[in-house]
């Protein structure tokens, strides 16, 4: 009898466990499809990445790769050093140049945040006659990309001289024309987030007896601070793989760019470069800014679907 | 009940009634530095784009370049510039405006589809892949097009030993050039050299990762229930597709869309590091064009003419996409 129970139940439970089973095996099957989907998307995302890590650590001092060795047996630094020691044909150390790169990513800015968001406030906050004109003439600016203005720029830079010193021929010349375009960004991208903060909080601030500059200065600014500092990063980017600006304007070997080098090592003078020199310049150039953007990239995208468009 | 308006109405005027004043004082930093370095040199490029200035012109002291009325345009518009091989206007205004289509329309269906993939319930690992699928972001285009150069190299390039791989035969054995060979690859598309699809592949490693970005944020914006809602009314996954999620990410991609166009028509560094515009100047865009004329023909008016060109086209193109945005914005409301 109790036997007989026990088969009832069990051919109760069976299209139980089978219906289960089944719903188990289709996920699994779901979950292999995703997971070879992922994975080929990653092989795709980080085959170059991989293959310029490869190239720059092969310890062969060879001028070019003799096959397709991603992972390098005995992975060595040399290329890195050889980067470092020998940079350019033209007579300027690693450091020297990465100190102009420097000089220009900290120049662009700094002026374009520092400048950039008191006219972001004024736009986003104050009612004056002619709001409507100038944003539009920031944002007519913003459309043309850079490479579009630098005729103008190269023949009024050059007609600025004083004795020896032409200030087109010169770091500050560069950022002036970086920070041409630089500025008008800034201006956008931190009057849309300004736009986003309540006005509310000002007008507290007010009614406890501060003046315009005072809720500027001691609420907005510290709250905007995100956003300054995203624009202020993307205005360093801007500076530090700028290379048509400085390709174009400067002569003198003591005033060129980490970028500069880069393309003597890509272009057509670059036939004795090795690529395990180039790949490790490469990384190089790009650590600093990459690291930084993948820390805060959750910032840095967010702020740029909000501002505007500059190429 | 007057004295407390009247009080908000003093304070509001505090605070917005010398409103044109501030706001001059605000703008006066930014404003007097973009006059001199941003819309002084654009007015001065209007002026320049009507003469006929040459590096001679640059000297100081030298005499003022001669006034051309259009010459430099009409010089531009009918492919009549000396020192250019290869100019054609025409054509490198249809491969500019191709080049910008195409890759947008496989960012964007790219980046969607994997946004949706990553969005998938029970998905193993997804953090992981997001960390990984943001890289392209990341890094400078100008490294992005160094390191895509030498992938497409016809010697020693990675793309042409992994094809050798794939065939079984010895390394470089395999020697496409992709980025010189002069043929059609799609005979009857002549427009395309095979260098804008190496182009094209670079192209598409850098951009779909954001829209991917872009578009998981709009997904994780989709209320759930309305899913069931569509589940209830009987409604497959298409259904579901077409009417809830593509609803929310309409908005979203749309203005990124846009973005990436122009960011697209204007970017600079792979055709200019990775082809160098060739084969034969095929794969130039507007804006390799422009640098060229000034940087390596020195030719200043001709330079701030075509400058203006663009800037017109680009006026144009906003319009455009500006009408088409509202007119799908409508559609969706």
């Amino acid at each position: 009898m109790t036997g007989g129970t026990q088969v009832i139940a069990r051919a109760a439970a069976r299209p139980v466990v089978a219906k289960r089973r089944r719903r188990f095996i289709r996920g699994l099957r779901k979950q292999a499809l995703m997971q070879a989907l992922c994975i080929l998307v990653t092989i795709t995302v980080l085959f170059p990445i991989v293959y310029v890590f490869g190239l720059a650590l092969d310890p062969r001092n060879i001028a070019r790769p003799d096959g397709l060795n991603l992972i390098p047996p005995n992975p060595s630094f040399a290329a890195f050093e050889r980067a470092i020691a020998n940079p350019s044909p033209n007579p300027i150390t690693f450091v020297q140049l990465a100190l102009n790169s420097l000089q220009l990513a900290l120049s662009t800015s700094l002026v374009s945040v520092a400048f950039g968001v008191s006219a972001a406030y004024a736009f986003s906050r104050l009612k004056f006659k002619l709001r409507s004109v100038l944003m539009i003439a920031v944002l007519a600016v913003l459309m043309l990309p850079s490479v579009a203005t630098i005729a103008p720029l190269f023949v009024l830079l050059n007609s600025v001289k004083v004795g020896d010193f032409i200030l087109r021929d010169s770091i500050p010349g560069v950022a002036l024309a970086l920070i041409s375009g630089a500025l008008p960004f800034a201006i956008w991208n931190l009057k849309g987030y300004l736009d986003t903060i309540p006005k509310d909080l000002e007008e507290a601030a007010t009614i406890d007896g501060c003046t315009r500059n005072q809720a500027f200065r001691y609420v907005i600014l510290p709250l905007a601070m995100p956003a300054l500092a995203v624009t202020a990063f993307l205005g360093f980017v801007a500076g530090w793989t700028d290379f048509y600006f400085s390709w174009m304007f400067l002569d003198h070997p003591q005033n060129f760019t980490l970028t500069m080098a880069l393309y003597g090592m890509v272009g057509t003078y670059a036939n004795t470069t090795p690529w395990s020199t180039l790949s490790a310049f490469a990384i190089l150039v790009s650590l600093p800014v990459s690291v930084v953007y993948l820390i805060f990239q959750r910032w840095i995208i967010g702020g740029l679907a909000i501002g505007g468009v500059k190429g | 009940m007057s004295a407390p308006s009247k009080a908000t109405y003093v304070r509001q005027r505090r605070l917005f009634g010398a409103d044109a004043r501030v706001a001059f004082l605000y703008l006066i930093p930014a404003f007097a530095v973009m006059a001199i370095i941003t819309f002084y040199p654009l007015l001065y490029q209007v002026w320049m784009s009507f003469t006929d200035f040459q590096t001679q012109n640059l000297r100081s002291g030298a005499p003022a370049p001669p006034w051309i009325w259009f010459g430099n345009y009409i010089n531009i518009l009918t492919n009549n510039i000396a020192g250019i091989p290869n100019y054609d206007f025409l054509r490198i205004l249809a491969f500019n405006l191709f080049w910008a289509f195409s890759n947008v329309i496989i960012h964007v269906c790219l980046g969607v589809a994997i946004a949706l993939l990553l969005n998938q319930k029970g998905l193993i690992g997804r953090s992981i892949y997001r960390a990984i699928f943001v890289l392209p972001v990341v890094i400078p285009p100008i490294i992005v097009a160094t390191v895509w150069r030498n992938i497409f190299d016809t010697n020693n390039g990675a793309i042409n030993y992994l094809i050798a791989i794939i065939l079984r035969q010895p390394p470089g054995s395999v020697q496409i050039a992709w980025l010189t060979d002069p043929g059609n690859p799609i005979w009857f598309f002549p427009l395309l050299p095979l260098s804008y699809f190496a182009l094209l592949t670079a192209n598409v490693w850098l951009g779909w990762p954001l829209n991917a970005v872009v578009a998981t944020g709009a997904l994780q914006s989709i209320p759930q229930d309305l899913y069931e809602a569509v589940e209830i009314d009987g409604g497959g996954a298409w259904t579901k597709f077409r009417v809830v999620t593509l609803t929310y990410l309409r908005p979203a991609m749309l203005p990124f869309a846009i973005y990436g166009f122009v960011i697209t028509f204007n970017l600079f560094y792979l055709s200019y590091f990775m082809s160098g515009g060739g084969p034969f100047g095929r794969t130039e865009l507007l804006v390799t064009e422009a640098y060229r004329l000034v940087n390596e023909q020195h030719l200043y008016g001709i330079a701030a003419a075509f400058s203006v060109i663009m800037f017109l086209i680009l006026l144009v193109l906003t319009i455009i996409t500006n009408r088409l945005t509202r007119a799908t914005a409508s559609y969706v409301d």
